[in-house]
């Protein structure tokens, strides 16, 4: 590799801004002082994640070395188009977000407890963007924690008492898959004397049929689709999901579960990038298995459940389903379409779980019998939930049918016919679930017990996020020469190695 | 259009058009409702104008085009003049003017609700009607097919009543069932096999797919197309009857069903291509299908007692001819087909229009309870006699052109089949539309029974005048169009190259 001397500091910016950031937030203790901090350290972090996929797309990867030592002895910071769009998915999701929270948080927030919450967003921020940028297995560790262990905190921040619960069980979880992790990068360490990722890149291949790196693999699959909640390893997350503050929920739905199908893809397609990997392994058909069991059956879940946070919930464990397929196919196209529905997923279930919280504010309304005649009630915020079901069924014009037609023809393309009609019975059942709230909201007449004085006094501040990310999802539905073209770079650099 | 546009930015318009009118609507409101049905009405008049002024070049071999955007690299969302749809563009454009005009009468005189949301849907499904016609390849016929699925739902639920969310989930459930579980992967699988999606005269399969592939494709376009209500999938249509009778025009004469049989014969003819199939032995199950769908959708009909349940599987068993005339694969038939949609149109809004109008004077929805009615509303009856002589195919109506042609075809290719299915179905049709025109003038009106207190059912005159003007054109076009066809026949004829 040509060494390119003078390394990028805004690699370390991206992570070293909202962390140092969050203890300020601490200092500040005013909910709207703090509230102010994380919203300009988030745009602050979307321009730089801007500018950092501009570098990446024009420059090739970036790198950053810390404290100036080299790597394999230091640890190195590396961007390449994979990690870059990720970036901008978190960053961008956080720039939304943290505006939307402004009003909804106070809501639902204890008011002493604001200005923690927003420390721990920025926290969390700065752990999600840390695990898309180093290029040390360790350090991902240390990002992981920092992330799962802030996003635990804002999870128990919600009102009702069984957040905390649902804050505990993801602790478990989430710690179970992070101990497995590290003694994946542990065996893997113990094998090749290294942590850096491009030499475990290049020393792997050696090792590859030992009986310690097959375990390092098994240990670092699992806990990583433990992160990511991959079916059957998903029980943290619907609850999780439900019981968080509004707020929290859009975040970490259009961000966490992310960037752990990254960590995925690094594992599978960089550290063991020299090794054939689904040859070597019984991969692809477990990956297969599980992705379809989840976009099956939780999508099945999701049309029994009564209360909208926790169907939606249910949804993104599907569509997870989706993402890993793409992965499992382990071809360019596949990866393109896995990695082009981070993105639009990510805007999808944004906007959906956004609108759902406009409701919940003004009425408080979360469960499917009290959302009847809410088309009325509140016409702008049903209207972004519509388009952003439309997008999770796939219609045409919407983010979603462009991450189908992507997967579907990549599943074509490597003659898993089977997988293409699959692919497509399990949106009809999207059609279902989201079909249950249009009805509900649309057809139903109003309760007669229900305030009708409620009706659409959502702040401007919750209103245009929400729009932000329905318009969008048409938009990059309608328009997706980009967003398909950055894929395609992000997977062939996948393939390719760094 | 009038020199002041080019003949790409006339395209462009002819589908945005109705959404201008849409937020015209909108904006007017129901404060304003003699502005905003003027609203309507322009609109309906300058669109047809602008579909017409495409007329003239089409038929001297014009196919104009224009590209509206690139959805994902290399597929595009284009329109393209060609004579098929300029036909049915002109259909719809031309016959949305007089649903408009009868719109305004049956929704004042029946109190509907939501009148503003009513005509806004409308322009959606005419803008998506428009935009099927004109498509220049089949992602944009794919993506115009789900918008005008997803803008007539709320057409369709009108009511709010139970029966009607009951009708609406027959009607989204198949719709989008067999458009995304079929046709969606019919799509995926020739883009995949060729590379492209554009309609191409001789169409662009070839040699792509061979043996029973053919049959397996063409059961997915077929079943996929589910507007085209090919039995067992045709349940949506008498689903769909809850709505108000407006609608159920828009449904089976001016936007739904035709495009439903248009994009059938457009994938035959444009995808598949005539020569291709004609040595192909794999697709003749469609003639069959077809023939079946004729026949026992008319024997249904036969046992109805609701008129427009009647009406319904009448339209099922009128669409199974374009289908058969198109499965016959003669030039010939193939005109037929196209003719049969403008007959169809113009007989089976007639229809409609005089059993809304029927509704609405006197609140009978029944065939046995039409005895007499012939003597209250003469001109409603009259015209509903010619819809039905047309339905039936006797001259003096244009029913009996589309017809010479199917049987002139189904001779050429010596499908006696074919012919045995046109004359038993007529006798049926005739047997299902003689007695109730028998009924209505020549049998006395049944006295009142002792529980039947309805205020209007022995009182009441012809329907508002708009209803009833709205009818009259359209009886009056099905004869016209029986003696100068020149117009369709010509665009038919350019259709098979002859």
């Amino acid at each position: 590799m040509i060494d390119v001397p003078a390394s990028d500091p805004w690699l370390i910016l991206l992570v070293v801004v909202p962390l140092l950031a969050a203890p300020l937030c601490v200092l500040l203790r005013g909910p709207a002082g703090a509230w102010s901090v994380a919203t300009a350290v988030s745009w602050g972090v979307l321009g730089i994640a801007v500018k950092l996929l501009g570098d990446v797309l024009e420059r090739g990867t970036l790198r950053y070395r810390i404290g100036g030592w080299d790597a394999p002895w230091g640890i190195e910071y590396l961007l390449d188009p994979v990690g870059a769009f990720v970036v901008v998915i978190v960053a961008a999701i956080g720039a939304v977000v943290l505006p939307y929270a402004k009003s909804s948080v106070e809501k639902e927030v204890r008011s002493d407890r604001i200005y923690l919450f927003y420390a721990m967003v920025l926290l969390c921020l700065s752990g999600l963007l840390g695990i898309a940028v180093t290029g040390d297995a360790f350090n991902l560790f240390v990002f992981l924690e920092v992330s799962s262990l802030s996003s635990y905190v804002l999870i128990s921040l919600g009102r009702d008492r069984r957040a905390l619960t649902a804050a505990f069980r993801y602790l478990i979880m989430g710690t179970l898959g992070a101990t497995f992790y590290i003694i994946g990068v542990g065996l893997m360490y113990q094998m090749t004397g290294t942590l850096n990722i491009q030499d475990l890149t290049t020393i792997i291949p050696a090792v590859a049929d030992t009986r310690t790196v097959l375990a390092a693999l098994a240990f670092l699959t699992v806990g990583i689709s433990l992160k990511l909640a991959l079916f059957p390893l998903h029980l943290w997350l619907p609850n999780a999901y439900t019981f968080a503050p509004s707020a929290v929920t859009v975040f970490l739905s259009a961000t966490a579960t992310k960037v752990s199908a990254y960590v995925l893809l690094r594992i599978f397609f960089t550290v063991f990038g020299q090794v054939d990997l689904f040859a070597h392994f019984p991969l692809q058909p477990v990956l297969m298995a599980m992705a379809l069991a989840a976009m099956f059956l939780a999508s099945l879940t999701a049309i029994w459940q009564q209360n909208v946070k926790r169907m939606l919930a249910y949804s993104s464990v599907a569509q997870i389903g989706y993402t890993v397929l793409g992965i499992s196919l382990a071809t360019e196209a596949g990866l393109s379409g896995a990695i082009i529905h981070l993105f639009n997923h990510a805007l999808m279930k944004g906007a959906a779980f956004m609108a759902i919280g406009a409701v919940v504010y003004a009425t408080g309304a979360v469960t499917l019998d009290r959302l009847a005649g809410m088309g009325k009630r509140m016409p702008f915020t049903m209207a972004a939930f519509v388009v952003a079901g439309l997008g999770l069924i796939g219609m045409p014009l919407t983010a979603g049918f462009i991450s189908k037609w992507q997967l579907i023809t990549a599943a074509l393309e490597s003659g898993y016919w089977p997988l293409a009609v699959l692919i497509l019975l399990s949106s009809l059942l999207a059609v279902i679930y989201v079909w249950r709230v249009v009805e509900a909201a649309y057809l139903r007449p109003v309760p007669a017990n229900e305030a009708w004085a409620a009706t659409d006094r959502v702040p401007v501040g919750m209103q245009v996020p929400m729009w932000v990310l329905a318009g969008a999802s048409v938009y990059f539905g309608t328009d997706a020469s980009f967003t398909l073209e950055l894929a395609h770079t992000a997977a062939r650099a996948l393939m390719g190695g760094y | 259009m009038f020199g002041l546009l080019t003949q790409a930015q006339t395209l462009q318009l002819a589908v945005v058009l109705p959404l201008i009118g849409g937020v015209a609507v909108l904006w007017l409101g129901e404060r304003n409702r003699n502005l905003r049905e003027t609203a309507s009405l322009v609109t309906a008049a300058l669109e047809f104008a602008l579909v017409a002024s495409l007329t003239g070049s089409v038929m001297h071999g014009e196919r104009p085009s224009v590209e509206l955007f690139e959805m994902m690299p290399g597929l595009t969302i284009t329109l393209t003049v060609e004579p098929l749809g300029m036909l049915f563009a002109l259909i719809a454009s031309g016959l949305w003017i007089v649903n408009t005009v009868y719109s305004i009468g049956y929704m004042r005189k029946n109190n509907e609700q939501n009148q503003t949301r009513f005509y806004i849907c409308f322009t959606i499904a005419i803008s998506s009607a428009v935009g099927i016609a004109f498509a220049g390849n089949l992602l944009t016929l794919f993506v115009f097919y789900e918008i005008l699925t997803i803008s007539t739902y709320p057409l369709v639920t009108h009511s709010g009543k139970i029966e009607a969310i009951r009708g609406g989930r027959v009607y989204l459930g198949i719709l989008m069932s067999t458009s995304i579980g079929f046709l969606l992967l019919a799509v995926l699988w020739t883009y995949n096999a060729t590379g492209t999606l554009d309609f191409t005269a001789g169409g662009i399969l070839g040699d792509r797919i061979q043996g029973p592939e053919v049959a397996a494709l063409m059961f997915l376009y077929m079943f996929g197309i589910g507007k085209a209500a090919l039995m067992p999938i045709h349940h949506w249509l008498p689903a769909a009857m809850v709505a108000p009778t407006p609608v159920s025009a828009l449904l089976h004469a001016v936007a739904v069903v035709k495009a439903g049989v248009f994009s059938v014969v457009k994938v035959i003819v444009y995808i598949f291509g005539l020569d291709m199939l004609v040595t192909s032995d794999w697709d003749n199950w469609l003639l069959y299908i077809a023939g079946f769908t004729i026949i026992s959708a008319s024997v249904v009909a036969l046992r109805q007692d609701n008129l427009k349940r009647r009406l319904a599987y009448s339209t099922v068993s009128q669409l199974g001819y374009v289908i058969m005339a198109a499965a016959i694969l003669a030039p010939l038939s193939i005109i037929g087909a196209a003719m049969h949609i403008v007959a169809h149109a113009f007989g089976k809004i007639t229809l409609f229009f005089a059993a809304g109008a029927i509704y609405t004077a006197s609140k009978k929805t029944m065939v046995s309870q039409l005895d007499g009615i012939g003597r209250r509303m003469p001109f409603t009856m009259a015209a509903f006699a010619i819809g039905a002589l047309s339905m039936i195919g006797l001259p003096p109506t244009v029913g009996f052109v589309s017809k010479w042609y199917i049987v002139g075809g189904a001779l050429e290719m010596e499908s006696y089949f074919a012919v045995a299915v046109i004359v038993a179905s007529t006798l049926l049709n005739a047997s299902y539309f003689l007695p109730i025109i028998y009924a209505a003038f020549f049998k006395h009106e049944k006295p009142r029974e002792g529980n039947d207190t309805h205020p209007t059912h022995d009182n009441h005159g012809e329907a508002p005048v708009a209803m009833v003007l709205a009818l009259c054109v359209t009886a009056f076009g099905t004869l016209a169009l029986f003696f100068m066809p020149e117009a369709p026949l010509a665009l038919s004829r350019a259709l098979v190259g002859g």
